[in-house]
């Protein structure tokens, strides 16, 4: 979107400074489409930032429970996170790929993002499954509590994105690379990097900080 | 197969709600079944119900807000009336039925009549006043209603089919986790207010791209109209401070479902994180639902008094000061609860200093007024009743901002009132003046002067007559939430407080009067000009109704004040110009997606309160179903022919002509 400065215009502006700078109308489709959604992953943000905060306030409320350093298995982490990071990278390629039009890659970045996807939701569910089965379940402690909610929120969103993304494949099989379908194609994208960065704070904030403690 | 649901859920033994929902019940049959025989059903369910058009969208919203007000008004009077005469005995409501009755007063004049309110006048009017043709977003426009209607009836539905939390309008653990309220109606209250909460956020969303993004050619930030800065403000504290109402709520609801720890008493539960939470949304929502308000009096200020808006920069200014600032005071909501000397003191200054772009707002809207011609139409009768009003609201607000006084009058009826003067004193007289100003827009002909005064002057006299005496025996020490004392001193304030709330249900009435007469006199009152206020923004340059499409042509806009500035051109030069090349428009088709959404909304809301498991998931999975059929439309715009719209515009260009023919020279 650009902005022309004009001159002839500035007595027409009470407050003029010599320049006026137009406003050149409605923006495209595509801008205020993305724009939309970039303000609804900040509102979501600052979602995930309560459920930070709850956790930073209740991460040592353990109630005689046990403290993240016993119970985080820094490889299962690891592997996570290279799965995630490496999603988010063939998501990439996806969106060049539907750019450019080529099915083929478009398919094939899909697909890998979301067995990706579902290799870190397995090993997160994993993690659980395994913690409640050793009475380290969420009602255990405040602790417990807070880790639960925080990480299995991003287990939800992600969960979510492997919903939205093979609805995305359907759509791109069926329409093709419409304007409309592309649209859709560049927000899945922003929601699914979105996704890695909290994924980055989560890493961060729960399992390196913790492991430490 | 029914969860929690059996028949003890429907309060046979308590004949009010049982009465009163009876009563809605029939009504509710009564006026589906005269839409049905009437065939008035495809009607409503083509331009209605399925509608993406901003302005339908803008008013269902304030009709669902001003239904409400009549739900969240009869909890008032029952307050009332319980206040004054449960002197020295039990009054006539029993205790845990008067505490649903004002967690739900709260709960539904925030949630569901203020924040609709606000919302339906901006969806109407700022889309007109940026001279576009929509939102940015039309379909999801209308599943944000409808999700806010959900929530609405979820309310609605605990009347009679179990129970309202009692916990207060914010639900504070430890008293709203399951030990101590193990009712379904802390339930009642998380889903309805988490799912017309996501409304909201998605109306949020909406407009503030709608307001960054679409804006016709030449409307830079400072020639925007004051309402669509302050739907900025507001609609950017939305998106900031909804979803921490959501990680709240949902955070309770974790532990009344799955057994958590967030805010319980065990375990290492924090109370006070709730507390932290709670206002950090909480009091950035007072200033969203008090910005617009602000916007509304600018607007008619200026019209009123014939003048443009004294200091629109510093308005600006003090929009986006008030917008930042309301973010930094949570804490003023617990100053009692030990945060100490330091952190009282920060956060009682932080408050005090929201007085001061206040006040420079209150004296940019005097000066505008000093030397205009000021016409004393209902609308600016609103707007005069505000100032007055909202500046002893303000005096208090400051008063209660003092750390130590605040130590005094914390949950007392002094707070109460306090609240109530800024809030209806802003809020509620703001709706009310868009109401009146921006009536004969939408509908296309204006609403009757006498009963309009009438309503003022009664809703502003009664408004005086009951929460004065609240003021008064909040100093006399008479705490909030009493369901009945012993106090005889305090007796004589309740009873003309009760006395100021028949005062108060009089202006109701005159309003609903106002209504009524206004529609029966609507051949004699219509408004042909589409300008009937001689106004200066966008939204009075097309026809009352607008057409589908808001404007034939995008408006260019020259400067601040945009369609006063061409109305003095007009004149100037006048209005013969060349006759335009009409083009094709495309507008978004209409869906119902929003309606159907809102339908598993329900469904799954209501299942999740009475733990049907089996209920949830259906509902999941047809919403999950209801995106996808949507996702999948081919065609999601139809075309307004070219011949069609000029034939629309030239009948409102021909009774404007005549308009500026008549006016004359200024």
């Amino acid at each position: 979107m650009s902005m022309t400065a004009t001159v002839g215009r500035a007595h027409a502006d009470p407050h003029h400074i010599g320049i006026v700078i137009e406003h050149p109308g409605p923006a495209s489709k595509r801008i205020v489409t993305a724009y939309g959604f970039w303000v609804f992953l900040l509102s979501d943000i600052v979602m995930f930032s309560c459920f930070f905060a709850a956790y930073a306030v209740l991460v040592g409320q353990t109630a005689g429970g046990p403290k993240g350093s016993e119970i985080f298995e820094q490889r299962n982490v690891a592997i996570e996170t290279v799965c995630l990071l490496l999603s988010s990278f063939t998501c990439g390629m996806a969106s060049i790929a539907a750019d450019v039009r080529n099915r083929f890659w478009f398919y094939f970045g899909m697909a890998v993002t979301c067995v990706l996807g579902l290799v870190f939701l397995a090993m997160e569910f994993r993690e659980f499954a395994d913690l409640v089965s050793r009475g380290y379940g969420p009602s255990r402690s405040a602790f417990l509590t807070a880790f639960f909610s925080l990480v299995g929120c991003h287990g939800l969103h992600v969960s979510a994105g492997v919903l939205w993304l093979l609805t995305m494949m359907a759509q791109v099989f069926a329409k093709g690379f419409r304007a409309d379908i592309l649209r859709r194609m560049m927000c899945f994208a922003l929601f699914w990097h979105a996704l890695d960065i909290i994924w980055v704070a989560v890493f961060s904030v729960v399992y390196l900080l913790g492991s430490g403690v | 197969m029914l969860g929690k649901l059996d028949w003890s859920a429907i309060p046979f033994d308590q004949p009010i709600p049982l009465l009163a929902g009876a009563v809605v019940l029939v009504a509710i049959l009564a006026v589906l079944i005269w839409v049905v025989v009437k065939g008035h059903l495809p009607y409503l369910w083509h331009e209605w119900i399925t509608s993406v058009d901003h302005k339908r969208i803008g008013v269902m919203y304030i009709l669902l807000a001003s239904v409400m007000l009549l739900r969240g008004g009869s909890d008032a009077i029952m307050m009332r009336i319980q206040q004054a005469v449960a002197y020295q005995s039990q009054g006539y409501l029993p205790p845990e039925h008067y505490n649903q009755i004002f967690s739900a007063h709260g709960t539904i004049m925030i949630f569901f009549v203020a924040m609709p309110f606000v919302i339906g006048l901006m969806n109407l009017i700022v889309p007109l006043q940026l001279g576009v043709r929509d939102v940015a977003f039309p379909t999801l426009n209308s599943v944000g209603f409808w999700l806010a209607a959900t929530g609405a009836l979820l309310v609605n539905l605990s009347l009679v089919i179990g129970e309202f939390a009692r916990t207060g309008w914010l639900a504070f653990p430890p008293l709203s986790e399951l030990s101590y309220s193990p009712g379904v109606g802390v339930d009642y209250y998380a889903w309805s207010l988490q799912i017309s909460g996501v409304g909201t956020l998605v109306a949020g969303i909406n407009l503030v791209t709608t307001v960054l993004k679409l804006r016709t050619r030449g409307m830079n930030y400072l020639r925007m109209p004051m309402f669509c800065w302050t739907t900025l403000a507001s609609n950017l504290l939305i998106v900031a401070a909804f979803p921490i109402l959501t990680a709240t709520l949902a955070m309770l609801l974790l532990d009344r479902y799955l057994g958590f720890h967030f805010f319980t008493n065990e375990a290492g539960g924090n109370v006070m994180m709730f507390m932290n939470l709670i206002w950090a949304w909480g009091h950035p929502e007072v200033y969203i639902l008090v910005l617009p308000a602000f916007g509304i009096f600018s607007e008619v200020v200026s019209t009123f008094s014939g003048k443009a808006l004294f200091g629109y920069r510093s308005m600006v200014l003090a929009t986006m000061a008030i917008c930042v600032i309301s973010f930094m005071v949570w804490l003023h909501h617990f100053f009692t609860m030990g945060a100490g000397p330091d952190v009282n003191a920060i956060f009682g200054i932080a408050s005090m200093i929201i007085a001061i772009p206040t006040g420079v707002k209150i004296y940019n809207w005097l000066f505008t007024m000093y030397g205009g011609r000021i016409r004393f139409e209902t609308p600016m009768l609103w707007a005069v009743g505000f100032m007055v009003t909202f500046i002893i609201g303000g005096l208090t607000g400051v008063l209660v901002a003092v750390p130590p006084a605040d130590f005094m009058l914390h949950n007392s009826m002094f707070l109460v009132a306090h609240f109530h003067n800024v809030i209806i004193g802003g809020v509620l007289f703001g709706a009310f003046a868009g109401f009146e100003y921006w009536f004969p827009k939408a509908f296309g002909f204006r609403l009757d002067e006498r009963w309009g005064k009438a309503a003022f002057w009664f809703t502003f006299l009664g408004f005086y007559v009951t929460f004065v005496p609240l003021y008064i025996a909040g100093m006399l020490g008479m705490t909030r939430r009493m369901q009945h004392y012993d106090v005889a001193a305090w007796r004589p304030w309740m009873i003309v407080a009760a006395i100021g709330m028949v005062v108060l249900t009089v202006g109701v009435i005159c309003q609903v009067m106002q209504i009524v007469v206004s529609i029966r006199n609507r051949e004699a009152l219509r408004d042909r000009t589409g300008d009937p206020w001689d106004g200066r923004s966008l939204e009075w340059a097309t026809s009352s109704p607008p057409p589908v499409f808001n404007f034939a042509f995008s408006p260019d806009v020259r400067g601040e004040d945009a369609y006063w500035d061409m109305k003095i051109h007009a004149q100037q030069q006048s209005l013969e110009h060349e006759g335009p090349e009409y083009q094709d428009i495309e507008m978004p088709r209409n869906s119902p997606t929003g309606f159907v959404c809102a339908f598993f909304a329900t469904i799954m809301g209501f299942a999740l309160i009475w733990h049907m498991w089996w209920m949830v998931i259906l509902g999941g999975i047809g919403a999950f179903a209801t995106f996808v059929v949507f996702a999948w439309r081919d065609h999601d715009e139809y075309v307004i022919p070219a011949e069609e719209v000029a034939r629309i515009d030239r009948v409102n260009l021909e009774e404007r002509r005549s308009l500026v023919s008549m006016a004359g020279a200024i």
